[in-house]
């Protein structure tokens, strides 16, 4: 069917507006196949994300049981190499990225800026079954004769060559990056397309929720950089079998265009990664706060001067090859300290004064700002060229983006509990969310910090096995203990989810949230809204809702500092 | 409208001068091309934009002032199911399992294609029940 749909009408108008409250379609297996609800859709990615989170977690674990012992015998050698290839490469490519900018944000954008569905339906569909076939088939590789891709989740030239890692498990993986790869370029044209056509009235940029804008410039930045890894990947595969010699000495090529072509996307994915969990904390840390965003337009700004800047510093994964101007990678990568900062400090300072609630979400939050903080500094460390070739491809370099991904489960977790009720109408348990953040929380530091003494003290990464010392030993078991926390929180999750099951109720605005999602249903109907506020500032909701602390234009200010105090809240 | 083109348009004049400074300096073509295809990839839209924002009045949702009926009207047409983007889906898998196991696989795989690009082709024309 198809639904040619009006704008929804004005609130003094309602009653008017069920043009469309029911929806007759497909039901059960058929409804999942066909549907383009972008609600199903964003559900669907996230669920499978949160599994594959589980795959690569597991990996990890493996990994860990593996290096609790200096020759440990769990697994061989060539496994694991597949274990580290493939935890990389499910974590990086199949969940932290889907489950941010496909996910969540493919359900809560479109409900953020007032808008039916996604512009692209299909398109969006289109995007989902690439991504799980993309999945499928990189992780098919286990079952092949010669194993999963095992040259590293970055398959530097000229190790990922037909000689040096013949058979079918690295094809695979290519192939399975070439899917997930559209499926993120079609997910951004349509995240783009969205935000700049489907606004409701009123909904100026600058009224955009900051998750929002996050997404937008997540899009382009999308746009600007998987098309380049695409490409790579073709060549790549053209090496393997096609007898072309782009990345081969042998025939004059540069093995170290793989690199600047591969970091020239690997730089950006990861704002790509972080940008959506940033939007996701900010929102947040202001409706925890019972305040509006610190600073709206300084947060806007520094989103888009990470983007700027992004598409600049790709060579400083690169300092120790030896051919890359090292000034100009080091510069602008320390210039991006700067407009983090700017974030941290606004984070900081919508908290300032707020009331702040301390819910599940809200730790989450506080925990991804403290954990990012860490492996944000110690980037800073690894921006520096004489630093770099001191710890480059140690455990020191796998501490830090541990700290910065471990920050990102932080706060996604953090948006599981903040928007799951919208999502399907129900809360989670928050006394096993609470308990699930302090393992998580604490799990990540007793894992990442033994990781940085590891490699400052010389630590090599992506070794089975490592001398007898004491010290080593010690630090590594502490390091194992962490992982085993972490797999413990996500398990507690799981259970989470399992105990909360239909049994807690949300309401449609469970937290007195302050965006456009809050005004409608939970779960939303098939098309989001049958009415739609005034929109006259970035919390058109909270304007609603309270009438006396109306929020101010920008660069006004009430007398009292924070806008809306003494509002009390239920608890779940 | 305007947001939009200055916000595009800005990123690629950054993306141009810092690809001008690192080509000049480094002499090293793969980043420098890069660097200017993505000066490009922002220009593009972003002076589309521009053109629009200039010629006409603002819509709805760049009006500050815009009340709920200012934007009253159809705003577009939605396909409530579709089977298509699965069978596309479908068969760019096994387009790729063809570049792995056997270039047999392209024959389903392309057929899927094929027939989910008309299908999809003929369901967004006809704008009806699928």
């Amino acid at each position: 069917m198809t639904d040619v749909l009006e704008h929804p009408l004005d609130v003094p108008e309602h009653g008017d507006g069920h043009l469309h409250d029911e929806h007759h379609g497909p039901s059960g297996l058929l409804k999942w196949i066909t549907t383009t609800d972008h609600k199903i859709i964003g559900l669907s990615y996230t669920v499978t994300s949160v599994i594959m989170l589980v795959i690569g977690g597991l990996f990890a674990e493996i990994i860990r049981a593996q290096l609790a012992t200096p020759n440990g015998t769990l697994v061989s050698l060539s496994q694991y190499n597949e274990l580290f290839t493939m935890h990389g490469s499910v974590m990086i490519y199949l969940f932290a990225g889907p489950f941010a900018f496909a996910g969540l944000a493919n359900i809560i954008v479109p409900i953020q800026i007032g808008a039916p569905d996604m512009a692209f339906p299909r398109l969006n569909a289109l995007s989902y079954w690439l991504y799980l076939t993309g999945s499928i088939t990189m992780l098919a590789g286990f079952f092949t004769a010669g194993g999963a891709a095992n040259f590293g989740w970055v398959a530097y030239a000229p190790l990922s060559n037909s000689i040096n890692t013949p058979g079918a498990g690295a094809d695979l993986w290519i192939g399975g990056l070439l899917l997930t790869g559209f499926s993120a370029i079609f997910t951004g044209v349509n995240l783009c397309a969205t935000i700049f056509y489907l606004r409701a009235p009123g909904m100026t940029m600058f009224r955009m929720p900051i998750f929002t804008w996050n997404m937008l410039v997540t899009g382009i930045l999308i746009l600007l950089a998987f098309p380049v890894l695409t490409a790579g990947l073709i060549m790549l595969y053209c090496d393997r079998h096609f007898g072309t010699h782009i990345y081969s000495v042998a025939g004059g090529g540069v093995p170290v265009l793989w690199q600047h072509i591969f970091w020239f996307w690997g730089h950006p994915e990861v704002y790509i990664l972080a940008l959506p969990f940033f939007g996701m904390v900010t929102e947040i840390i202001a409706v925890f706060s019972r305040k509006p965003v610190f600073g709206y337009k300084g947060m806007i700004f520094a989103t888009l001067s990470i983007a700027a800047l992004s598409l600049g510093v790709w060579a400083h994964h690169m300092f120790t090859t030896g051919v890359v101007l090292l000034p100009f990678f080091s510069i602008m990568s320390l210039l991006i300290a700067v407009p983090t900062g700017i974030k941290i400090f606004n984070w900081i300072g919508t908290m300032w004064r707020g009331e702040v609630w301390f819910s599940t979400a809200m730790l989450m939050a506080l925990g991804f700002l403290v954990t990012f903080l860490i492996g944000g500094l110690t980037g800073i460390y690894l921006a520096s060229p004489p630093l770099d070739f001191f710890t480059h491809d140690t455990y020191f370099v796998v501490a830090h983006f541990h700290s910065v991904v471990m920050a990102l489960v932080l706060g996604g977790m953090g948006g599981l509990y903040y928007w799951g009720p919208k999502i399907t109408g129900y809360l989670l348990n928050e006394r096993i969310g609470k308990a699930q953040f302090w393992f998580l929380f604490i799990g990540t530091q007793v894992f990442t910090l033994p990781q940085y003494l590891l490699g400052l003290d010389g630590m090599p990464r992506r070794i089975a096995v490592y001398p007898r010392d004491p010290q080593w030993k010690m630090l590594n078991d502490w390091s194992s203990i962490g992982a085993a926390m972490i797999g413990l929180s996500t398990l507690l999750f799981v259970v989470n989810v399992a105990v909360s099951w239909k049994k807690y109720p949300a309401g449609d605005n469970p937290w007195d949230a302050q965006t456009l999602e809050w005004f409608t249903t939970s779960p939303p109907p098939h098309h989001n809204f049958y009415r739609l506020p005034q929109i006259r500032s970035e919390r058109p909701t909270w304007d609603y809702n309270h009438p006396e602390h109306r929020s101010l234009a920008h660069g006004d200010h009430d007398d009292h500092g924070a806008q809306a105090p003494g509002e009390t809240v239920p608890a779940p | 409208m305007k947001v939009e083109a200055k916000m595009l348009l800005g990123l690629g004049l950054f993306f141009g001068i810092m690809c001008a400074v690192y080509w000049n300096w480094s002499l090293e073509n793969a980043g420098g091309v890069m660097m200017f295809a993505g000066m490009l990839l922002c220009f593009l839209p972003g002076s589309y934009y521009y053109f629009w924002s200039r010629r006409m009045k603002a819509r709805p949702e760049d009006d500050p002032n815009a009340t709920q009926a200012s934007g009253a009207g159809v705003v577009g047409s939605f396909p409530g199911t579709s089977i298509w983007p699965f069978t596309l889906g479908m068969g760019a898998f096994m387009v790729v399992l063809a570049l792995v196991f056997g270039i047999w696989f392209l024959i389903p795989g392309l057929g899927l294609v094929a027939w989910a690009l008309l299908g999809g082709t003929a369901e967004g024309r006809r704008g009806g029940k699928v």
